[in-house]
């Protein structure tokens, strides 16, 4: 079901690969509501991040929507958002 | 009065070595690390050794917010800046903000990086290429890095001139402490061994062709054929002296006391080559005589012309066979940019032991009047060096070190 | 603060190839007329790409000069710079032959090289990418010139018989400034009396195109290309890529003086400080740059009150605007409010390492024509940008000192003061 296909686990691991971390541990437990700055992401690691998502998932962001992402939960939101609006499964 | 550069750290990734000491020892022991690539599948290429560095994990020694983000080259050359500092006893995190800068040589940027991405590029799509190819690839981006890592503000800058322009980063940086700046971090690192940089590395027409190591770099040698490429460098502490005295440096290598740079006239010119007024100048600017330098660390091209064109020039100064010449790079192949600012660190370290590497592998040809140390490290007490780096176009660059103690 | 130098270092010759016209004339003349050189890219095809706008150079190396080999041999970025080196060293009017080539040196900004070659070099041997160990038998003969770019430097060399120092510098977009505050630092120590120096950039191909996109520093206002470039206006949203060159004879003032020669402006200051802070971000408060203009004005032995005119980076990204303005009014208090401030990006697109040698000729021309270039396109300042920008047309003023800054990836701020030298020894 859209509304579930790109989940906060996804977002992790895409973090992950797109952009590392310094700290495996700050990106455990209960992160959706903390900012994006406050875990160690910065803009051009946000950029990488999305860049990955849109080729996995076939989507474009909206680039001032993604801009104001600015918490996982938010962009988890926003990636379902457009995956509802695009029709698209979980590849 | 002008202020003296003294180098008080030294940072080394070498194929030969992890680490000024590692590669110290094996560059005594004349210990190479020349061997069939591994890094890719080297069969369908004519050149297919190389000097490449083992055992480097970047993730043990850098953040893993930068893995992502880096080249082996810029990884490399992070890591050496940490160990070149560390040696220094510096934390420029103490210094006045804008006392501290970087400089850097490049030779071809973060090649392999750039590999990757134009292999996304053309095979998938612009929309695979990576935000980070926007500087990962660039020629800044060693001194950008390392910049951040270490809040260095100071003036800071980067240099290409081929493989000379690891002595023009020194030189640089020098010039930089002249007019104020405390502490320069500066030197080289490179590290292009990937399908594209080998490819690109072929069209110069110096690469050797040998499948036997011992028999593939041989420079001043008659079987000279070109040269084995390697990865790695040095980034060294430049310091202001009176500041060095002051904090009580813990180690003082050398001065950095002379340097010169010109470039040869056009393919097809009747002038003459510029290298031995190259030296000339740097000796001149070090307040030297021929007969103070106990030791030249050549280009050592390994092709023919360039070799006679490097021992006409050593002769001419010093006379013949005037002055000990070695070339230890034939244990690590030509770091490019990498390799001057390595043989500046090995020639500190003759300096501070009283003992000159050898050349390993090579014969001497009896056309140069030149006393190449080869065999076993000779024992001299060395108070002064000439180190030398020549590029692709005619690019010389000759820099002085001398003992720090000298008056 | 070190002693001044009893050297001085003035440019006698300038040469530009930029979008809109070759030939610092041409150039001059589009700057001053408010004229902009942005279009759709036609290099390549732009479609699948976020922005498709550039400011491309019309541009014919055979027509400019360059003898077959040279074109065979040469990327698009070591054409520009010879030929503009050949036009800068004319404008001089110094016969090369009389001036010891030892004491001529050669420095090249550029930020990333003979990108284009490489991109259409690894296109082929990857066979469009699908060949990950490439082919070396399709490859051309001079693919070690594009892979290692200062071969420029040694083409400019030889183009003018320099045999002193040669390097390119390449800070990414301070490249341009940076060559020639290293030039000018060459011939004020002593070790050269004559420095071709500028910078040369042609950037206009895919896999810039792409990374840009990626950090969506370009602006995809693909629909108007002609008013693409907005520096400082509200509506601004990236830069627009650019290409070109342009070079300088730098001279010892007493060398220029004896032979009687045309002296454009001295380069009185330079500095350059790194902000230790991001590859690509701006800390708002502009206080590295700020630094630099400091130091180089301290250089030029000026007061933020002699300065006649700001030659802004002024990209056009939302960042970069603001972080410039905050950093002249750090560095120039009340002055900066008073001094006219323009960026001529807004015409000829941001052509990257090149750009900072491109700025410091209109900053030349603007001291020798006493006219300010512009800013085009700004019609709606944004309100954090609150300087006089110079919006649309030029002005004439009386212009003796110019200050241009430059802000580049790696996190480098450079700042250069040029200035008529009969003004500073009244």
């Amino acid at each position: 079901m859209a509304a579930t296909a790109f989940t906060l686990t996804d977002l992790k691991n895409v973090l992950l690969q797109a952009a590392g971390t310094d700290d495996a541990a700050a990106l455990e437990g209960d992160i959706d509501d903390l900012r994006f700055e406050d875990l160690g992401y910065e803009s051009l690691a946000l950029l990488e991040t999305a860049g990955h998502i849109e080729r996995t998932y076939g989507i474009s962001l909206d680039e001032d929507a993604f801009a104001a992402a600015d918490t996982p939960r938010a962009l988890v939101d926003l990636v379902n958002t457009h995956l509802s609006a695009a029709g698209t499964v979980r590849p | 009065m002008t202020r003296r550069t003294l180098v008080t750290g030294l940072g080394v990734t070498a194929p030969t070595g992890l680490g000024v000491d590692e590669y110290w020892a094996a560059t005594l022991a004349g210990r190479g690390a020349i061997r069939r690539v591994t890094r890719f599948d080297p069969t369908p290429y004519p050149s297919r050794l190389a000097g490449e560095i083992d055992g480097f994990d970047a993730a043990a020694h850098l953040p893993g917010r930068l893995l992502p983000q880096t080249d082996r080259m810029t990884r490399l050359a992070l890591v050496a800046a940490d160990w070149a500092f560390a040696d220094a006893g510096l934390d420029p995190a103490h210094l006045p903000e804008y006392d501290v800068g970087v400089i850097t040589a490049s030779h071809s940027g973060g090649f392999e990086f750039g590999q990757n991405e134009l292999r996304a590029l053309w095979s998938k799509g612009g929309q695979y290429v990576s935000a980070y190819q926007s500087f990962a690839w660039f020629y800044a981006v060693n001194s950008g890095q390392i910049s951040i890592r270490g809040g260095l503000r100071g003036p800071s800058s980067v240099v290409v001139s081929d493989q000379a322009g690891g002595l023009d980063a020194l030189a640089q940086a020098r010039r930089q402490i002249r007019k104020g700046t405390t502490a320069v971090i500066a030197g080289a690192v490179d590290a292009s061994i990937c399908p594209w940089g080998w490819v690109a590395q072929l069209t110069s027409g110096r690469l050797s062709t040998a499948d036997d190591p011992e028999r593939a770099y041989l420079p001043f040698d008659e079987r000279a054929a070109g040269h084995v490429p390697g990865e790695g460098g040095a980034l060294l502490v430049l310091e202001d002296a009176g500041h060095a005295r002051e904090r009580g440096a813990p180690r003082v290598y050398g001065e950095i006391a002379g340097h010169a740079a010109s470039v040869d006239p056009r393919p097809g010119s009747d002038r003459a080559p510029t290298l031995q007024h190259a030296v000339e100048l740097a000796l001149a600017d070090a307040g030297l005589d021929a007969g103070d330098i106990d030791v030249v660390f050549a280009d050592a091209a390994a092709v023919p012309d360039l070799d006679r064109a490097e021992a006409e020039a050593i002769t001419k100064v010093f006379g013949v066979r005037g002055v000990p010449v070695t070339a230890p790079k034939t244990t690590t192949g030509r770091l490019y940019s990498g390799a001057a600012p390595l043989d500046t660190a090995a020639a500190l370290l003759s300096i501070r032991d009283g003992v000159i590497p050898p050349t390993t592998n090579s014969l001497p040809s009896p056309a140069y009047d030149i006393d190449l140390v080869t065999g076993a490290p000779r024992p001299a007490p060395v108070r002064a060096a000439l180190v030398l780096a020549r590029g692709h176009g005619g690019f010389n660059s000759a820099l002085v070190v001398r003992a720090a103690d000298t008056p | 603060m070190t002693a001044p130098s009893a050297r001085r270092v003035v440019i006698t010759g300038i040469g530009v190839t930029a979008p809109g016209g070759q030939g610092a004339k041409a150039f001059w003349n589009l700057l001053t007329d408010g004229r902009t050189a942005t279009r759709r890219i036609s290099l390549f095809d732009p479609a699948p790409f976020r922005s498709q706008v550039a400011a491309e150079v019309d541009f014919d190396p055979v027509l400019s000069g360059l003898s077959p080999q040279e074109v065979r041999r040469m990327d698009r970025a070591a054409q520009f710079a010879v030929v503009t080196a050949r036009e800068a060293v004319a404008d001089s009017g110094l016969a090369f032959e009389t001036v010891d080539p030892r004491r001529t040196g050669v420095t090249i900004g550029s930020a990333v090289g003979a990108t284009m070659g490489l991109d259409q070099e690894y296109r082929t041997v990857s066979d469009g990418g699908r060949l990950e160990l490439v082919d070396h038998t399709y490859a051309v003969p001079h693919l070690y010139q594009y892979m290692v770019p200062s071969s420029f430097a040694t083409e400019v060399a030889w183009a003018v018989g320099a045999e002193g120092p040669a390097t390119v510098v390449s800070t990414g977009c301070t490249s341009g400034l940076d060559a020639v505050g290293h030039a000018a630092d060459l011939v004020r120590e002593g070790t050269a009396d004559v420095m071709v120096a500028g910078a040369t950039d042609a950037p206009i191909s895919p896999i810039t195109v792409a990374c840009f996109d990626a950090i969506k520093a370009t602006t995809p206002r693909n629909d108007d290309p002609e008013h693409a470039s907005r520096p400082f206006d509200a509506s601004r949203n990236g830069f627009v890529l650019g290409e070109g060159s342009a070079v300088f004879v730098l001279e010892e003032l007493g060398h220029a003086r004896a032979r009687g020669a045309r002296i454009y402006a001295e380069v009185a200051g330079f500095a350059t400080r790194s902000n230790a802070f991001h590859m690509t971000g701006l800390r708002p408060d502009g206080k590295e740059m700020a630094e630099a203009i400091r130091v180089a004005l301290d250089e030029a032995r000026l007061n933020p009150e002699d300065i006649d005119y700001v030659n802004a980076h002024g990209s056009g990204t939302k960042q970069n605007d603001r972080h410039e303005t905050a950093a002249f009014k750090r560095s120039l208090g009340e002055h900066a409010y008073r001094t006219p401030v323009s960026s001529i990006k807004s015409m000829i697109g941001h052509s990257l390492g090149a750009i900072g040698s491109i700025e410091i000729a209109a900053s030349v021309l603007a001291i020798a024509n006493d006219v300010v270039p512009p800013t085009a396109n700004l019609h709606t300042p944004d309100p954090e940008c609150d300087l006089d920008y110079v919006p649309l047309t030029a002005r004439d003023q009386l212009t003796d000192a110019v200050l241009s800054v430059g802000s580049g990836f790696g996190g480098f701020q450079s700042a250069i003061v040029l200035a008529d030298p009969e003004r500073r020894s009244r």
